[in-house]
């Protein structure tokens, strides 16, 4: 019933001065690349608009009036989290009757105050299908809407007054205190939820549930920029200190209270989980830079050293919600995309959080409850039996000449999708073509030329795809340098109960190879500097020669002829 | 599962409450009082006039054979179990007796506060099971929690009438909590450990108990009078009867539960409608 909630936000605490325009523009920036913004958006477009047709202003509150145009939909009219569009997400919308809130600024169980419900309506809830209204509501709807809220549960109507903890100021990070982290990330047994490396496959992580008794996944610490209640170190302590309601997520208030942990040791433990998510959030690159390898062999392995030694792109991955049956419950939902050739052969390397190998049996229990959740209403069943993780890279079967591609959802009849085909049951992967989704067939054997190697580990998969620049065959596509070649990605998590159009999916991207450094790349300059040289220096010498023959001839009066 | 009528009442009654005294107010089920004051209250109840009850759950056909626990990522909690750890949810003993029913004195004691006691109640954490499975205790009656396994537990509690808790509890400890209002039941759980659940009955008296491995129980001290007693149990939901206590004198009662009965009756409180004070008309509008 009640899922994902809110809050955050301005504190009467010590924190620096994170108020809400620092948190909102943080947001903000990462909602623009963020992959789930969009898809909730694009959820809330098919669901929500519709719903919010309603709404005679005037007589009645503007928080009620705001909460049935804007909210109802999800939330339900009742606050009750049951709204029209609820059954499509997962975290379900929060039920508001219980007063149970996520983000807040109080201790675990007790009430949030209104700046905290406030921020989460401001700034939404990155993981989850709950937009920021910040620019799309006014301050006065906003305000009105904390107001509206709370009448939906008797708990805010028994006198007590949430107080705000004072959290402190966050302690200055170094590599002891990361190491210090470290070490409280393992005592804390942070690790059984969250997994070793934070990618959210703890050993219990297939077995959670949320207050509702909806399956809930743990957060993928690596992945900050989708925190629920904000990605910062300051935002972290925060839900360490108070838990997440409502959610497997406790508080360690009492862990400090009773000595266990000191304040100090919870900052360090903060900042080690920061640590887990890169720097800054990544920005969408549109191309993929295939680097050229000149003086050495391509990878052999997905985990050869020379990868790391090639930029990396971020290809945020959205459910597949155009075609049915829809899938509006995406596990993977970015793709961290390398690539390089050397001229002869193209390798690429993929790696993506996921956190089982499916089929995982003991992941079975959470397949199945996710597609009891999420597939009824959605056409022909999902696929029967143990389903894989699969992963495509699909190009158009030609580079197109213009601007126009073949329909990103694998092609149509007219225009057809060259692909490569990856299965977590199955060794190698497939060159097939498609004219439209769910329609691939496997180009004959004899033109097979892609070759693949996976590893899984600590709930990531890396895949290795090479294929030789041109082929034989007349059916794939023939890659060339120097050229923006048109590239999209398929995933699915078949342990999430992902299938068939039950997929995550990106738009269009393009693979640049880098050109060859060709001969005449190098005699070019040389031949240039060889003519420019002779040039200058024919130039030169006749000047020297004219110079030398004019000052004869200034100095000796010509000869009278 | 709150019949509307009883409950609006209760709420506005509750409601009326908070507004006067700012805090505590009654629960609505298990009558008698309250914790929220620290007013010492006497124990009303005169010892020489009172009378008991002796009860004892039954379970009457077969009981569904019990669930494992695979404690296989615990090896900590699987060596403290001499045998494979069970699932507590049915307990049925060789003469039909059902253990873990929380039974209590649901009305006949509304015109009565009592002493909230001083000795807290311990709820354990040993070997990846709670113990016990099923517990009571006093509106504002402290609850020990004690993790006595050292290993990361949650104690998640996710009651309706009275305010939550979820805490972490990474190592060998303590930590002390409290319901406010009467509550029957608060469910309890670790999401570490999927198996692991407890219930806590909160009322708002002292005359409450979970029956034992044989099914027996006793309502002890009782003032005479016309009672109804409720019992409850996580898979078969719950039963009322009515009982006469009379000085001296010891009630018996007998509760029959079956399998039949799983699901029939959702044994815990249910979110209540947030605008009882008037949602009647906020629903008719739309």
């Amino acid at each position: 019933m009640r899922l994902i909630e809110v809050i955050n936000g301005p504190t009467a605490c010590h924190l620096p001065p994170l108020g809400r325009s620092g948190i909102a523009s943080r947001f903000g920036r990462r909602h623009a690349v963020g992959p789930k913004p969009v898809f909730g958006a694009a959820v809330l477009a098919l669901f929500l608009l519709g719903a919010g047709a309603g709404g005679l202003a005037g007589q009645e509150d503007l928080g009620k009036v705001t909460y049935d145009r804007w909210c109802g939909g999800c939330h339900g009219v009742d606050g009750d989290g049951l709204g029209v569009a609820a059954e499509y997400m997962l975290p379900r919308p929060r039920d508001f009757t219980l007063a149970l809130y996520q983000i807040r600024t109080t201790a675990s169980g007790e009430l949030p105050t209104d700046a905290d419900i406030r921020h989460i309506i401001d700034v939404g809830m990155p993981n989850t299908t709950m937009p920021g209204w910040e620019n799309l509501l006014s301050e006065a709807e906003r305000d009105a809407l904390v107001e509206y809220l709370k009448t939906f549960s008797r708990f805010f109507g028994r006198g007590d007054v949430p107080q705000a903890i004072d959290f402190g100021r966050a302690t200055k990070v170094s590599e002891a205190v990361l190491t210090e982290g470290q070490e409280q990330y393992q005592a804390m047994e942070c690790f059984k939820c969250h997994g070793d490396f934070g990618r959210g496959d703890g050993a219990s992580a297939s077995t959670l549930e949320d207050d509702g008794s909806f399956p809930i996944r743990a957060a993928d610490l690596t992945e900050n920029w989708k925190f629920n209640g904000g990605g910062s170190v300051e935002d972290i302590f925060r839900r360490l200190r108070t838990g997440l309601d409502g959610t497997p997520m406790p508080s360690y208030q009492d862990v400090v209270d009773a000595g266990v942990i000191t304040e100090e040791q919870l900052w360090s433990l903060a900042h080690y989980v920061r640590s887990l998510a890169p720097e800054d959030a990544p920005g969408i690159d549109e191309v993929i830079r295939a680097e050229l390898i000149q003086d050495a062999a391509l990878p052999t392995t997905v985990d050869d050293p020379a990868w790391d030694a090639v930029g990396v792109s971020y290809i945020p991955l959205v459910g597949q919600i155009i075609v049915s049956p829809r899938w509006f419950d995406p596990r993977v939902d970015g793709l961290w995309v390398q690539a390089m050739h050397d001229g002869q052969e193209l390798a690429m390397r993929i790696r993506w959080s996921d956190p089982s190998q499916s089929p995982d049996p003991d992941w079975a229990e959470w397949k199945a409850l996710i597609i009891d959740l999420m597939a009824p209403k959605e056409g022909d069943p999902p696929e029967a039996g143990p389903t894989p993780d699969r992963l495509v890279v699909q190009f158009p079967k030609e580079i197109p000449t213009g601007l126009e591609r073949p329909y990103f959802l694998m092609g149509d009849q007219r225009n057809p999708v060259y692909q490569w085909q990856w299965r977590s049951d199955q060794s190698g992967a497939v060159e097939a073509e498609a004219r439209g989704l769910g329609t691939a067939t496997a180009l004959p054997s004899a033109e097979q030329a892609v070759t693949a190697s996976a590893a899984f580990a600590d709930g990531q998969w890396t895949l290795m795809l090479r294929r030789p620049i041109t082929t034989e065959s007349a059916s794939d596509l023939d890659f060339t340098t120097g050229e923006a070649i048109p590239v999209a990605f398929f995933a699915w998590d078949g342990d999430n109960g992902e299938s068939g159009t039950r997929a995550a999916i990106s738009s269009w991207y393009f693979v640049f190879l880098e050109e060859p450094t060709s001969a005449t790349v190098f005699i070019a300059p040389l031949a240039a500097f060889a003519i420019t040289g002779s040039l200058g220096l024919l130039v030169v010498g006749r000047a020297r020669k004219r110079e030398q023959e004019g000052v004869v001839t200034e100095d000796e009066p010509p000869d009278e002829e | 599962m709150f019949d509307g009528i009883d409950l609006k009442k209760v709420m506005a009654a509750t409601v009326a409450a908070f507004i006067v005294t700012g805090c505590g107010g009654g629960g609505d089920s298990g009558g008698g009082g309250d914790s929220g004051g620290a007013a010492a209250v006497e124990n009303p109840v005169d010892a020489a006039t009172a009378g008991n009850i002796a009860g004892s759950i039954a379970f009457e056909g077969d009981p569904p054979s019990p669930q494992t626990i695979d404690m296989d990522e615990e090896p900590v909690c699987a060596d403290k179990h001499a045998s494979t750890p069970m699932i507590e949810d049915v307990v049925v003993n060789e003469d039909g007796g059902l253990a873990n029913v929380f039974v209590y004195v649901k009305e006949g004691l509304e015109s009565l506060q009592f002493p909230t006691p001083r000795q807290p109640v311990t709820l354990d954490q040993n070997g990846c099971v709670y113990i016990p499975h099923v517990l009571g205790v006093m509106a504002g009656q402290d609850i020990t929690i004690k993790n006595s396994d050292g290993l990361l537990h949650n104690i998640n509690a996710s009651p309706t009438e009275n305010r939550g808790f979820n805490m972490s509890q990474p190592v060998n400890m303590e930590s002390m909590r409290s319901f406010r209002f009467a509550e029957v039941m608060v469910p309890v759980r670790c999401d570490v450990h999927g198996w692991m659940t407890a219930y806590i009955g909160v009322v708002g008296h002292p005359f409450y108990a979970v029956s034992g491995s044989d099914g027996s129980f006793d309502l002890s001290t009782l003032p005479p009078g016309d009672y109804v007693i409720e019992a409850w149990h996580e898979r078969y939901g719950t039963q009322t009867q009515n009982v006469t206590v009379v000085t001296g004198e010891t009630a018996t009662v007998t509760f029959t539960f079956s399998e039949s009965m799983a699901g029939a009756v959702v044994p815990l409180g249910e979110a209540i409608d947030p605008h009882d004070h008037g949602s009647e008309a906020v629903r008719a509008d739309q």
